[in-house]
Protein backbone atom coordinates (compact mmCIF):
# COMPACT_ATOMS: atom_id res chain seq x y z
CA UNK A 1 0.00 0.00 0.00
CA UNK A 2 1.26 3.14 -0.93
CA UNK A 3 2.14 5.14 2.31
CA UNK A 4 0.74 8.21 2.03
CA UNK A 5 -2.53 7.44 0.63
CA UNK A 6 -6.00 6.84 2.57
CA UNK A 7 -6.28 3.77 3.96
CA UNK A 8 -10.34 2.97 3.63
CA UNK A 9 -11.96 0.01 4.00
CA UNK A 10 -14.20 -0.42 1.26
CA UNK A 11 -12.51 0.62 -1.89
CA UNK A 12 -13.91 -0.14 -5.47
CA UNK A 13 -10.94 1.56 -7.19
CA UNK A 14 -8.66 -1.73 -5.04
CA UNK A 15 -11.07 -4.65 -6.87
CA UNK A 16 -10.48 -3.01 -10.38
CA UNK A 17 -6.87 -2.98 -10.35
CA UNK A 18 -6.36 -6.01 -8.66
CA UNK A 19 -9.15 -8.05 -10.30
CA UNK A 20 -6.25 -10.77 -11.61
CA UNK A 21 -4.69 -10.40 -8.36
CA UNK A 22 -8.37 -11.41 -6.93
CA UNK A 23 -9.40 -13.83 -9.63
CA UNK A 24 -5.91 -15.90 -9.14
CA UNK A 25 -6.70 -16.09 -5.39
CA UNK A 26 -10.25 -17.43 -5.94
CA UNK A 27 -9.07 -19.63 -8.56
CA UNK A 28 -6.47 -21.14 -6.15
CA UNK A 29 -9.16 -20.98 -2.80
CA UNK A 30 -11.78 -23.01 -4.97
CA UNK A 31 -9.14 -25.69 -6.37
CA UNK A 32 -7.83 -26.11 -2.43
CA UNK A 33 -11.12 -26.67 -1.20
CA UNK A 34 -12.44 -28.81 -4.13
CA UNK A 35 -9.75 -30.91 -3.76
CA UNK A 36 -9.75 -31.02 -0.03
CA UNK A 37 -13.28 -32.47 0.01
CA UNK A 38 -12.75 -34.41 -2.66
CA UNK A 39 -9.76 -36.33 -1.17
CA UNK A 40 -12.26 -36.64 2.01
CA UNK A 41 -14.36 -38.10 -0.14
CA UNK A 42 -12.16 -40.64 -1.17
CA UNK A 43 -11.05 -41.84 1.69
CA UNK A 44 -14.14 -42.08 4.12
CA UNK A 45 -15.91 -43.60 2.04
CA UNK A 46 -14.28 -46.94 2.40
CA UNK A 47 -13.95 -46.32 5.52
CA UNK A 48 -17.50 -45.77 6.27
CA UNK A 49 -17.94 -49.05 4.36
CA UNK A 50 -15.07 -51.22 6.72
CA UNK A 51 -17.05 -49.34 9.88
CA UNK A 52 -20.19 -50.79 8.63
CA UNK A 53 -18.89 -54.33 8.39
CA UNK A 54 -16.87 -54.54 11.39
CA UNK A 55 -19.10 -52.23 14.10
CA UNK A 56 -16.68 -52.91 17.03
CA UNK A 57 -14.50 -50.15 15.04
CA UNK A 58 -17.05 -47.58 14.82
CA UNK A 59 -16.37 -46.13 18.47
CA UNK A 60 -12.92 -46.23 18.08
CA UNK A 61 -12.86 -44.54 14.59
CA UNK A 62 -15.17 -41.92 15.62
CA UNK A 63 -12.88 -41.18 19.06
CA UNK A 64 -9.97 -40.72 16.87
CA UNK A 65 -11.85 -38.52 14.35
CA UNK A 66 -13.04 -36.27 17.48
CA UNK A 67 -9.53 -36.29 18.67
CA UNK A 68 -8.16 -35.23 15.48
CA UNK A 69 -11.04 -32.98 14.90
CA UNK A 70 -9.98 -30.81 18.20
CA UNK A 71 -6.67 -30.18 16.58
CA UNK A 72 -6.73 -26.46 15.83
CA UNK A 73 -5.28 -26.16 11.88
CA UNK A 74 -2.49 -24.20 12.64
CA UNK A 75 -1.07 -26.95 14.42
CA UNK A 76 -2.08 -29.83 11.30
CA UNK A 77 -0.86 -27.68 9.00
CA UNK A 78 2.52 -27.52 10.43
CA UNK A 79 3.30 -30.70 11.62
CA UNK A 80 2.49 -32.03 8.16
CA UNK A 81 4.55 -29.01 6.32
CA UNK A 82 8.26 -31.19 7.54
CA UNK A 83 6.39 -33.98 4.94
CA UNK A 84 4.76 -32.18 2.44
CA UNK A 85 6.88 -28.95 2.68
CA UNK A 86 5.54 -25.37 1.00
CA UNK A 87 3.16 -27.11 -1.48
CA UNK A 88 -0.19 -27.32 -1.46
CA UNK A 89 -0.48 -30.65 -0.54
CA UNK A 90 0.17 -29.54 3.33
CA UNK A 91 -2.92 -27.71 3.06
CA UNK A 92 -4.72 -29.92 1.12
CA UNK A 93 -4.40 -33.12 3.28
CA UNK A 94 -4.61 -30.99 6.53
CA UNK A 95 -8.16 -29.71 5.62
CA UNK A 96 -9.35 -33.16 4.07
CA UNK A 97 -8.41 -34.49 7.45
CA UNK A 98 -11.11 -32.14 9.06
CA UNK A 99 -13.44 -32.98 6.04
CA UNK A 100 -13.07 -36.66 6.50
CA UNK A 101 -14.63 -36.30 9.91
CA UNK A 102 -17.99 -34.79 9.06
CA UNK A 103 -18.46 -36.67 5.99
CA UNK A 104 -17.54 -40.06 7.66
CA UNK A 105 -20.12 -39.22 10.46
CA UNK A 106 -23.12 -38.30 8.31
CA UNK A 107 -22.43 -41.66 5.93
CA UNK A 108 -22.07 -44.06 8.36
CA UNK A 109 -25.11 -42.02 9.81
CA UNK A 110 -27.13 -41.65 6.74
CA UNK A 111 -26.78 -45.48 6.14
CA UNK A 112 -27.86 -46.41 9.51
CA UNK A 113 -30.65 -44.45 9.11
CA UNK A 114 -32.38 -46.46 6.00
CA UNK A 115 -35.11 -48.31 7.27
CA UNK A 116 -34.01 -52.15 7.58
CA UNK A 117 -37.62 -53.21 6.10
CA UNK A 118 -36.94 -51.67 2.76
CA UNK A 119 -33.17 -53.50 2.80
CA UNK A 120 -35.42 -56.62 3.18
CA UNK A 121 -37.41 -56.20 0.46
CA UNK A 122 -34.55 -55.56 -1.75
CA UNK A 123 -33.05 -58.97 -0.82
CA UNK A 124 -36.83 -60.39 -1.14
CA UNK A 125 -36.19 -59.46 -5.00
CA UNK A 126 -33.08 -60.86 -4.97
CA UNK A 127 -30.63 -57.86 -5.09
CA UNK A 128 -27.00 -59.16 -3.81
CA UNK A 129 -25.19 -57.39 -1.36
CA UNK A 130 -23.49 -55.03 -4.02
CA UNK A 131 -26.98 -53.77 -5.31
CA UNK A 132 -28.60 -53.46 -1.96
CA UNK A 133 -25.27 -50.65 -1.46
CA UNK A 134 -25.23 -48.69 -4.68
CA UNK A 135 -28.85 -49.04 -5.59
CA UNK A 136 -31.03 -49.01 -2.39
CA UNK A 137 -29.03 -47.51 0.71
CA UNK A 138 -26.90 -45.31 -0.68
CA UNK A 139 -29.24 -43.45 -2.63
CA UNK A 140 -31.56 -43.61 0.27
CA UNK A 141 -28.73 -41.62 2.14
CA UNK A 142 -28.00 -39.62 -0.34
CA UNK A 143 -29.45 -36.44 1.10
CA UNK A 144 -27.72 -37.07 4.63
CA UNK A 145 -24.16 -37.79 3.13
CA UNK A 146 -24.83 -34.55 0.91
CA UNK A 147 -25.51 -32.69 4.03
CA UNK A 148 -21.97 -34.24 5.54
CA UNK A 149 -20.18 -32.42 2.05
CA UNK A 150 -22.16 -29.23 2.44
CA UNK A 151 -21.22 -28.54 5.90
CA UNK A 152 -17.29 -29.96 5.00
CA UNK A 153 -17.19 -28.08 2.05
CA UNK A 154 -18.56 -24.64 3.90
CA UNK A 155 -15.98 -25.25 6.47
CA UNK A 156 -13.12 -25.73 4.57
CA UNK A 157 -13.86 -22.15 2.37
CA UNK A 158 -13.14 -20.96 5.86
CA UNK A 159 -10.32 -23.17 6.63
CA UNK A 160 -8.10 -22.52 3.40
CA UNK A 161 -7.28 -19.04 4.70
CA UNK A 162 -5.07 -20.42 7.30
CA UNK A 163 -3.09 -22.12 4.70
CA UNK A 164 -1.94 -18.81 3.83
CA UNK A 165 0.85 -19.86 6.71
CA UNK A 166 2.40 -22.03 3.86
CA UNK A 167 1.92 -19.72 1.19
CA UNK A 168 -0.81 -21.71 -0.26
CA UNK A 169 -4.53 -19.26 1.50
CA UNK A 170 -6.22 -18.39 -1.83
CA UNK A 171 -8.41 -15.40 -0.26
CA UNK A 172 -6.38 -15.84 3.30
CA UNK A 173 -3.26 -15.38 1.55
CA UNK A 174 -3.99 -12.27 0.48
CA UNK A 175 -6.18 -11.13 3.64
CA UNK A 176 -2.33 -11.73 5.72
CA UNK A 177 -0.48 -10.01 3.11
CA UNK A 178 -2.89 -7.18 3.29
CA UNK A 179 -2.39 -6.97 6.77
CA UNK A 180 1.58 -7.19 6.74
CA UNK A 181 1.41 -4.35 4.29
CA UNK A 182 0.73 -1.83 6.82
CA UNK A 183 -2.56 -2.82 7.49
CA UNK A 184 -3.91 -2.54 3.91
CA UNK A 185 -7.94 -2.13 4.63
CA UNK A 186 -9.07 -2.56 1.35
CA UNK A 187 -7.05 -5.88 0.61
CA UNK A 188 -8.33 -7.18 4.12
CA UNK A 189 -11.85 -6.72 3.89
CA UNK A 190 -12.39 -7.39 -0.37
CA UNK A 191 -10.62 -10.84 0.50
CA UNK A 192 -12.80 -11.58 3.55
CA UNK A 193 -15.78 -10.59 1.30
CA UNK A 194 -14.90 -13.14 -1.31
CA UNK A 195 -14.30 -15.62 0.71
CA UNK A 196 -17.93 -15.21 2.66
CA UNK A 197 -19.49 -14.93 -0.79
CA UNK A 198 -17.54 -18.19 -1.55
CA UNK A 199 -18.97 -19.79 1.25
CA UNK A 200 -21.96 -18.90 0.33
CA UNK A 201 -22.01 -19.85 -3.28
CA UNK A 202 -20.98 -22.92 -1.78
CA UNK A 203 -23.85 -24.04 0.57
CA UNK A 204 -26.73 -22.33 -1.23
CA UNK A 205 -25.22 -24.55 -4.11
CA UNK A 206 -24.58 -27.85 -1.84
CA UNK A 207 -28.32 -27.07 -0.40
CA UNK A 208 -29.71 -27.03 -4.06
CA UNK A 209 -28.44 -30.53 -5.06
CA UNK A 210 -29.29 -31.95 -1.32
CA UNK A 211 -33.07 -31.04 -2.04
CA UNK A 212 -32.25 -32.57 -5.49
CA UNK A 213 -31.19 -35.76 -3.93
CA UNK A 214 -34.01 -36.53 -2.20
CA UNK A 215 -36.95 -36.50 -4.62
CA UNK A 216 -39.45 -38.05 -2.29
CA UNK A 217 -39.45 -35.64 0.17
CA UNK A 218 -39.40 -32.91 -2.38
CA UNK A 219 -42.80 -31.58 -1.12
CA UNK A 220 -41.46 -31.10 2.24
CA UNK A 221 -38.22 -29.17 0.85
CA UNK A 222 -39.07 -25.66 0.09
CA UNK B 1 15.81 -36.01 18.53
CA UNK B 2 15.79 -32.26 18.01
CA UNK B 3 12.62 -32.01 18.90
CA UNK B 4 13.05 -34.12 22.19
CA UNK B 5 15.75 -32.10 23.00
CA UNK B 6 14.33 -28.76 22.49
CA UNK B 7 11.32 -29.97 25.21
CA UNK B 8 13.77 -30.95 27.91
CA UNK B 9 16.10 -27.37 27.45
CA UNK B 10 15.35 -25.89 30.79
CA UNK B 11 15.67 -22.66 28.90
CA UNK B 12 12.64 -22.89 27.15
CA UNK B 13 10.66 -23.77 30.63
CA UNK B 14 11.03 -20.51 32.07
CA UNK B 15 10.59 -16.40 31.26
CA UNK B 16 8.15 -14.63 29.01
CA UNK B 17 8.68 -16.78 26.07
CA UNK B 18 9.10 -20.48 28.17
CA UNK B 19 6.15 -23.13 27.80
CA UNK B 20 4.40 -22.19 31.18
CA UNK B 21 4.28 -18.19 30.67
CA UNK B 22 2.95 -18.73 26.86
CA UNK B 23 0.39 -21.55 28.43
CA UNK B 24 -0.71 -19.28 30.73
CA UNK B 25 -1.22 -16.65 27.74
CA UNK B 26 -3.07 -18.41 26.15
CA UNK B 27 -5.24 -19.79 28.76
CA UNK B 28 -5.89 -16.40 30.22
CA UNK B 29 -7.17 -14.68 26.27
CA UNK B 30 -9.32 -17.82 26.19
CA UNK B 31 -10.76 -17.33 29.59
CA UNK B 32 -11.24 -13.82 28.86
CA UNK B 33 -12.89 -14.84 25.76
CA UNK B 34 -15.27 -17.13 27.36
CA UNK B 35 -16.39 -14.73 29.94
CA UNK B 36 -17.05 -12.03 27.15
CA UNK B 37 -19.03 -14.61 24.92
CA UNK B 38 -21.21 -15.99 27.93
CA UNK B 39 -22.29 -12.70 28.92
CA UNK B 40 -23.63 -11.54 25.40
CA UNK B 41 -24.81 -15.09 24.49
CA UNK B 42 -26.33 -16.57 27.31
CA UNK B 43 -29.15 -13.96 28.56
CA UNK B 44 -30.04 -13.25 25.18
CA UNK B 45 -30.28 -17.08 23.99
CA UNK B 46 -31.95 -17.78 27.02
CA UNK B 47 -34.45 -15.36 26.53
CA UNK B 48 -35.32 -16.06 23.26
CA UNK B 49 -35.51 -19.69 24.32
CA UNK B 50 -38.05 -19.05 27.07
CA UNK B 51 -40.30 -16.80 24.70
CA UNK B 52 -39.72 -19.20 21.63
CA UNK B 53 -38.61 -16.51 19.35
CA UNK B 54 -36.07 -16.03 17.16
CA UNK B 55 -35.98 -19.80 16.34
CA UNK B 56 -34.62 -18.19 12.64
CA UNK B 57 -31.85 -15.82 14.17
CA UNK B 58 -30.80 -19.15 16.83
CA UNK B 59 -30.19 -21.87 14.29
CA UNK B 60 -28.58 -19.43 11.32
CA UNK B 61 -25.92 -17.83 13.66
CA UNK B 62 -23.86 -20.98 13.25
CA UNK B 63 -24.03 -20.96 9.83
CA UNK B 64 -22.49 -17.55 9.84
CA UNK B 65 -19.99 -18.41 12.68
CA UNK B 66 -18.68 -21.25 9.70
CA UNK B 67 -19.01 -19.20 6.77
CA UNK B 68 -17.04 -16.08 8.16
CA UNK B 69 -13.36 -17.46 8.46
CA UNK B 70 -11.68 -16.33 12.02
CA UNK B 71 -8.43 -15.61 10.49
CA UNK B 72 -10.36 -12.86 8.69
CA UNK B 73 -12.40 -11.34 11.77
CA UNK B 74 -8.98 -11.87 13.81
CA UNK B 75 -6.94 -9.70 11.03
CA UNK B 76 -9.58 -7.38 10.29
CA UNK B 77 -10.12 -6.52 14.26
CA UNK B 78 -6.19 -6.30 14.76
CA UNK B 79 -6.23 -3.58 11.86
CA UNK B 80 -8.59 -1.58 13.54
CA UNK B 81 -6.57 1.50 14.93
CA UNK B 82 -8.28 1.63 17.98
CA UNK B 83 -8.01 -2.17 18.96
CA UNK B 84 -4.91 -3.08 17.36
CA UNK B 85 -2.49 -5.84 17.23
CA UNK B 86 -2.16 -7.88 19.87
CA UNK B 87 -4.03 -10.29 22.50
CA UNK B 88 -6.87 -7.96 22.58
CA UNK B 89 -7.93 -8.08 19.41
CA UNK B 90 -7.02 -12.12 19.87
CA UNK B 91 -9.98 -12.27 23.06
CA UNK B 92 -12.43 -9.94 20.84
CA UNK B 93 -12.08 -12.07 18.01
CA UNK B 94 -12.36 -15.56 20.07
CA UNK B 95 -15.39 -14.09 22.01
CA UNK B 96 -17.04 -13.66 18.92
CA UNK B 97 -16.55 -16.96 17.25
CA UNK B 98 -17.83 -18.29 20.73
CA UNK B 99 -21.19 -17.24 20.59
CA UNK B 100 -22.84 -19.30 17.92
CA UNK B 101 -22.66 -22.51 19.68
CA UNK B 102 -23.78 -20.72 23.12
CA UNK B 103 -26.34 -19.45 21.27
CA UNK B 104 -27.58 -22.20 19.30
CA UNK B 105 -27.14 -24.76 22.22
CA UNK B 106 -28.74 -23.05 24.75
CA UNK B 107 -32.02 -22.09 22.46
CA UNK B 108 -32.31 -25.25 22.10
CA UNK B 109 -32.10 -26.17 24.85
CA UNK B 110 -34.24 -24.35 26.11
CA UNK B 111 -36.88 -24.73 23.73
CA UNK B 112 -36.74 -28.67 23.88
CA UNK B 113 -38.09 -28.49 26.73
CA UNK B 114 -41.99 -30.40 26.54
CA UNK B 115 -44.85 -27.98 26.54
CA UNK B 116 -46.49 -30.28 28.58
CA UNK B 117 -44.23 -29.79 31.95
CA UNK B 118 -44.58 -26.25 31.38
CA UNK B 119 -48.49 -26.17 31.55
CA UNK B 120 -48.34 -28.46 34.61
CA UNK B 121 -45.75 -26.27 36.12
CA UNK B 122 -48.17 -23.18 34.98
CA UNK B 123 -51.08 -24.74 36.59
CA UNK B 124 -48.68 -25.31 39.51
CA UNK B 125 -48.92 -21.48 40.31
CA UNK B 126 -45.48 -21.10 39.31
CA UNK B 127 -44.41 -17.71 38.09
CA UNK B 128 -42.16 -17.07 34.43
CA UNK B 129 -39.47 -16.47 36.54
CA UNK B 130 -39.89 -19.86 38.43
CA UNK B 131 -40.72 -21.90 35.34
CA UNK B 132 -37.37 -20.51 34.14
CA UNK B 133 -35.35 -21.14 37.39
CA UNK B 134 -36.74 -24.11 37.87
CA UNK B 135 -37.63 -25.90 35.15
CA UNK B 136 -36.49 -24.89 32.00
CA UNK B 137 -33.09 -24.12 33.10
CA UNK B 138 -32.60 -27.30 35.13
CA UNK B 139 -33.59 -29.45 31.91
CA UNK B 140 -31.74 -27.26 29.57
CA UNK B 141 -28.45 -27.09 31.62
CA UNK B 142 -27.06 -30.53 29.67
CA UNK B 143 -27.45 -28.83 26.26
CA UNK B 144 -26.16 -25.41 27.64
CA UNK B 145 -23.24 -26.80 29.54
CA UNK B 146 -22.43 -28.88 25.73
CA UNK B 147 -22.46 -25.79 24.12
CA UNK B 148 -20.08 -24.07 26.40
CA UNK B 149 -18.00 -27.39 26.00
CA UNK B 150 -17.69 -26.66 22.00
CA UNK B 151 -17.04 -23.14 22.68
CA UNK B 152 -14.78 -23.77 25.06
CA UNK B 153 -12.26 -26.24 23.13
CA UNK B 154 -12.70 -24.30 19.79
CA UNK B 155 -11.81 -20.93 21.68
CA UNK B 156 -8.45 -23.01 23.31
CA UNK B 157 -7.67 -24.40 19.77
CA UNK B 158 -7.61 -20.98 18.05
CA UNK B 159 -6.31 -18.93 20.56
CA UNK B 160 -2.92 -20.02 18.78
CA UNK B 161 -3.96 -17.82 15.90
CA UNK B 162 -3.15 -14.91 18.34
CA UNK B 163 0.51 -14.91 16.94
CA UNK B 164 -0.36 -14.06 14.06
CA UNK B 165 -1.58 -10.55 14.55
CA UNK B 166 1.05 -10.18 17.08
CA UNK B 167 -0.53 -11.77 20.29
CA UNK B 168 0.92 -14.29 22.54
CA UNK B 169 0.02 -17.76 23.41
CA UNK B 170 1.24 -21.22 22.16
CA UNK B 171 1.04 -20.37 18.41
CA UNK B 172 4.02 -18.06 19.07
CA UNK B 173 6.31 -20.73 18.27
CA UNK B 174 4.67 -21.78 15.52
CA UNK B 175 4.51 -17.89 13.97
CA UNK B 176 7.81 -17.54 14.94
CA UNK B 177 9.51 -20.95 13.82
CA UNK B 178 8.01 -20.60 10.30
CA UNK B 179 9.79 -16.62 10.22
CA UNK B 180 13.21 -18.46 11.34
CA UNK B 181 12.60 -21.42 9.14
CA UNK B 182 12.90 -23.55 12.30
CA UNK B 183 11.37 -26.72 12.30
CA UNK B 184 11.72 -27.72 15.44
CA UNK B 185 10.59 -25.10 17.04
CA UNK B 186 7.34 -25.21 14.56
CA UNK B 187 6.94 -28.73 15.23
CA UNK B 188 7.27 -27.80 19.47
CA UNK B 189 4.64 -25.43 18.85
CA UNK B 190 2.11 -27.85 17.07
CA UNK B 191 2.62 -30.24 19.08
CA UNK B 192 1.66 -27.60 22.41
CA UNK B 193 -1.52 -26.12 20.66
CA UNK B 194 -3.09 -29.20 19.74
CA UNK B 195 -2.20 -31.16 23.00
CA UNK B 196 -3.27 -27.89 25.33
CA UNK B 197 -6.75 -28.54 22.65
CA UNK B 198 -6.83 -32.15 23.30
CA UNK B 199 -6.67 -31.11 27.20
CA UNK B 200 -9.36 -28.73 27.30
CA UNK B 201 -11.69 -31.19 25.12
CA UNK B 202 -10.92 -34.20 27.47
CA UNK B 203 -11.44 -31.73 30.56
CA UNK B 204 -14.63 -30.61 29.56
CA UNK B 205 -15.83 -34.05 28.54
CA UNK B 206 -15.06 -35.14 32.16
CA UNK B 207 -16.59 -32.19 33.52
CA UNK B 208 -19.94 -32.26 30.82
CA UNK B 209 -20.31 -36.11 32.81
CA UNK B 210 -20.09 -34.64 36.24
CA UNK B 211 -22.93 -31.79 35.86
CA UNK B 212 -25.31 -34.28 34.15
CA UNK B 213 -27.72 -35.93 36.70
CA UNK B 214 -27.19 -39.44 36.60
CA UNK B 215 -30.34 -40.83 35.52
CA UNK B 216 -29.45 -38.49 32.27
CA UNK B 217 -26.37 -40.27 31.56
CA UNK B 218 -26.37 -41.84 28.05
CA UNK B 219 -25.35 -45.52 28.44
CA UNK B 220 -24.28 -45.49 24.80
CA UNK B 221 -20.40 -44.47 24.05
CA UNK B 222 -19.92 -40.82 24.19
CA UNK B 223 -20.07 -39.07 20.74
CA UNK B 224 -17.95 -35.88 20.52
CA UNK B 225 -20.31 -33.09 19.02
CA UNK B 226 -19.27 -31.65 16.19
CA UNK B 227 -18.25 -27.73 16.35
CA UNK B 228 -19.88 -25.22 14.92
CA UNK B 229 -16.58 -23.13 13.58
CA UNK B 230 -13.29 -25.14 13.10
CA UNK B 231 -10.47 -23.54 14.06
Amino acid sequence: MPADAANPWLSWDYVTSHWEELLAAGREHVLLTVASVVLALLVAFPLAMLVRRYRVLLGPALSVAGVLYTIPSLALISLLWPVFGLSPLTVIVALAVYALLVVLRNTVVGLDAVDPDVVDAARGMGMDRRGILWRVEVPLALPAILAGVRIATVSTVGLVTIGALVGYGGFGSLILSGFQQNFWHAQILTATVACVLLAVLFEVALHWLQARSAPWARERVR
Amino acid sequence: MQLWAWFTDPAHWTGPNGIPARTWEQVVMSLLAMGIALVLALPVAVLLGHRRRGVLLATNVSNVGRAVPTLAVLIILASIPSIGVGDTAAVLALALFAIPPLVTNTFAGITSVDREVLDAARGMGMTAGQLLARVELPLAAPLIVAGIRTAAVQVVATASLAALVGGGGLGRYVVDGFALQDTTVILAGAILTAGLAVLAEGLFAALERVTTPRGLRSRSAHVAPIADVLT
